[in-house]
């Protein structure tokens, strides 16, 4: 159960290997949580992080295969997942691939590989994962949005376009769960260092694995809907919302 | 169409009641349940026995402040409908009631004909058998005990489906483990309990506004052998010299000829009321430092330095905050918690450090209430030990706030003290064996009484119960 100030004894984490993710699971075994299930496709790259969170604290750690492209085998994966011992209170969203938006743009196959994942796999895996937290009568499903899905870009449209979808369909889905006791928190970072963004230029207000577990611990605790990490970037997304197009597309963005 | 994932099924239509979402007082951590209302004992077995996988839960009237009375995914039932009051003895002084049975509505009956409750919380929306399963404690703790030592027998129907008459003597084990066993040891039908005879309906009381904490736990052990009741109010935000200014509420009940000559006809007259309501939407963050500093400065300054003698009515004595209805409401969506511990005597340094670092964190809190205990009863997972125990509302907002609550916990730990679970919505699990010697003890007797653990909560989750 998580306790009044938002903060979980237990968290699965889809896309376990994801420095965001095992920055917010540090975090979160400083406070209550003792059970982590951390599920990914590499599960051998998920055993150092596994370990580092056993000895932060955490009493068990499970390391889980999961594929976001195997749509067919999501079903199955969330039934396995919540059959173990105790409930699941925090479902945390955090696969996904930044892809190569040159070769999307020629190649069919890149492009559908990122909207796939990205989009596809998350509501795929994400209506089950609902189906048991209703049941389980409580639950909160952190989304990884981004700043991107806020206004497609020409330098990474495809990307943006998945994030647009998932962050649409997680705010529908938010609204739907009132009253249930599952919620949904989406969260919306700018440039992020990590490995997925090495050697590309990190944008304006670009920020770190441990500055989004901040703001989503926090977000956790105030029960907050939608967090931008940095929060100013919801003030500049914001303007750059309402910018013509055609001075939109001339910005180097 | 593909089948339904198994998970939908789990908790099907056929189940009675409805699905609601259920929270605590302090309005955080709110879950799904199916609740059914039972009309009689014989509807409470019918649940418990179709009761889904993840169990059951009885609830009373909502005022415990967490999650203790919820029971996510699971059942919850409604005992309101199994009140009233079934047979009183005017002999032995002692009334049987259904265990949804409200101290409001007792004390209606019981008042006006020269009755009182043996133990009444700061709110009359507490049903008998809630009272039972938190053991409850008042403002006469000191001199009175709690309300579960005030029971004389109870029936319990237990998750494999006994029905069980409980004594404290016949029974000893499975008595003291329901009292203060936060329901989960079955569902308390009804119960028997010793009443105080008053000869008026009116609280003879002496007010004292006292500067600092020295002085207000100094005049509050003095009073202790003088007074029936006894609690006294700290301003949390009073810092530096002022540190624990409070006042300190004591009282008894008036006799008759203390009565003045007009309101002898009518010594027994009793009709609180509500006089406000707190509107539907509050914002969060309206009750912040500002507001709380200028409502407990006129709350201070209200009272006069010593004031002896005041007669009050039974709701502004006992039940001031049952004036404003849904005054929980006032914390907006976030809600608040309540942090309440109790530390031996001779610990009130740890007091003082409570009050010192909620004020410093600007961790706003209206008046915390101090109060003293007589030794612990029998009960395993009762609250009341002996000392002071202190309570306080804090909104939930700040981020510090869970580590700041965290090491109070500690500090509580180390002088040998404990949290009041019927009011935790956030201690460590790993720490509730320290906090509560007897708990195994406990767990022995809940797993006797329900093997299949059909009886279970969100708190008994949360805490590991």
């Amino acid at each position: 159960m998580k306790d009044a100030l938002g903060f979980p004894q237990s968290v699965l984490v889809l896309g376990g290997g994801s420095e965001i993710a095992h920055a917010t699971v540090r975090k979160l075994i400083t406070s209550r949580c003792r059970r982590v299930i951390l599920a990914g496709r590499d599960t051998e790259a998920m055993t150092t992080p596994a370990k580092e969170l056993r000895d932060a604290g955490a009493e068990t750690v499970d390391v889980i295969h999961f594929d976001a492209l195997d749509v067919g085998s999501h079903d199955s994966f969330v039934a396995n997942a919540f059959a173990g011992q105790g409930d699941i209170d925090l479902v945390l969203i955090t696969f996904g691939v930044l892809g190569d938006q040159y070769l999307a743009e020629h190649d069919a196959d890149e492009a559908r590989r990122i909207v796939a994942s990205n989009f596809t796999g998350a509501v795929s895996v994400l209506v089950p994962v609902v189906n048991a937290l209703r049941a389980q009568g409580h639950g909160t499903i952190v989304a990884l949005s981004s700043a991107a899905g806020e206004r497609a870009r020409k330098s990474n449209f495809v990307y943006g376009a998945s994030k647009a979808g998932l962050d649409a369909y997680c705010q529908g889905l938010g609204d739907s769960l009132v009253g249930t006791g599952v919620r949904v928190m989406i969260v919306r970072p700018g440039f992020v260092h990590t490995k997925m963004t090495e050697g590309l230029d990190p944008a304006p207000l670009s920020t770190t694995p441990d500055a989004v577990a901040d703001a989503i611990v926090t977000g956790l605790g105030r029960g907050t809907e939608i967090v931008w990490v940095p929060t100013q970037l919801r003030f500049v997304m914001s303007a750059l919302r309402h910018v013509p197009r055609v001075v939109f597309r001339r910005l180097p963005i | 169409m593909p089948p339904k994932p198994a998970a939908t099924h789990t908790r099907g239509n056929t189940l009675p009641g409805d699905d609601m979402l259920l929270n605590g007082w302090g309005g955080t951590s709110p879950s799904m349940a199916r609740v059914a209302t039972p009309l009689n004992d014989s509807d409470v077995g019918m649940l418990i026995e179709s009761a889904p996988r993840r169990g059951a839960i009885a609830r009373g009237l909502g005022r415990a402040y967490s999650d203790a009375a919820q029971n996510a995914g699971g059942m919850v039932l409604d005992m309101t409908a199994l009140s009233g009051v079934r047979s009183i003895d005017i002999d032995a002084g002692t009334a049987s009631v259904g265990a949804g049975t409200s101290i409001d509505d007792l004390m209606r009956w019981l008042v006006p004909r020269g009755w009182f409750v043996p133990v009444t919380p700061g709110t009359r929306f507490v049903t008998v058998g809630g009272a039972i399963a938190s053991d409850i404690h008042g403002k006469n703790h000191h001199a009175d005990g709690t309300f579960g030592e005030h029971v004389h027998s109870l029936t319990l129907r237990t998750g494999s489906g006994d029905v069980l008459t409980l004594t404290p003597d016949g029974t000893p084990e499975l008595f003291w483990a329901t009292v203060g066993g936060m329901g989960l040891t079955g569902v308390i039908v009804d119960a028997t309990f010793g009443l105080i005879p008053i000869e008026t309906s009116l609280m003879s009381v002496d007010e004292e506004r006292c500067r600092d904490l020295d002085q207000l736990m100094t005049r509050m052990v003095e009073g202790d052998q003088l007074y029936r009741y006894s609690v006294a109010w700290i301003d949390c935000l009073a810092r530096g010299t002022s540190l624990g200014r409070g006042i300190l509420g004591q009282g008894n009940h008036a006799t008759l000829e203390s009565l003045p000559k007009s309101k002898r006809s009518s010594p027994h007259h009793f009709n609180p009321t509500s006089a406000i309501v707190t509107p539907g939407f509050v914002p969060s963050g309206l009750v912040n430092g500002l507001t709380i500093r200028a409502f407990n400065e006129l709350w201070f300054r209200k009272a006069r330095h010593r004031h002896v003698g005041t007669q009050q009515s039974i709701g502004f004595f006992f039940h001031p905050l049952d004036m404003v209805e849904s005054w929980n409401r006032m914390y907006g969506r976030r809600g608040f918690v309540q942090y309440q511990f109790v530390v031996p005597d001779g610990s009130e340094e740890a007091v003082r450090v409570a009050v010192e670092r909620l004020s410093g964190a600007g961790a706003a809190s209206f008046l915390a209430v101090l109060k003293r205990f007589r030794p612990q009863n029998r009960g395993m997972l009762s609250f009341p030990a002996s000392g002071w125990t202190l309570a306080l509302d804090i909104p939930v907002g700040n981020p510090e706030l869970g580590r700041l609550l965290d090491r109070l916990d500690d500090v509580v730990l180390d002088a040998g003290g404990r949290v009041y679970l019927s009011k935790d919505s956030r201690t460590r699990p790993e720490h509730l064996e320290q906090m509560y010697p007897r708990l195994n003890e406990f767990r022995e007797a809940r797993a006797k009484l329900d093997p299949d653990r059909v009886i279970t909560s969100d708190l008994s989750r949360r805490l590991g119960l």
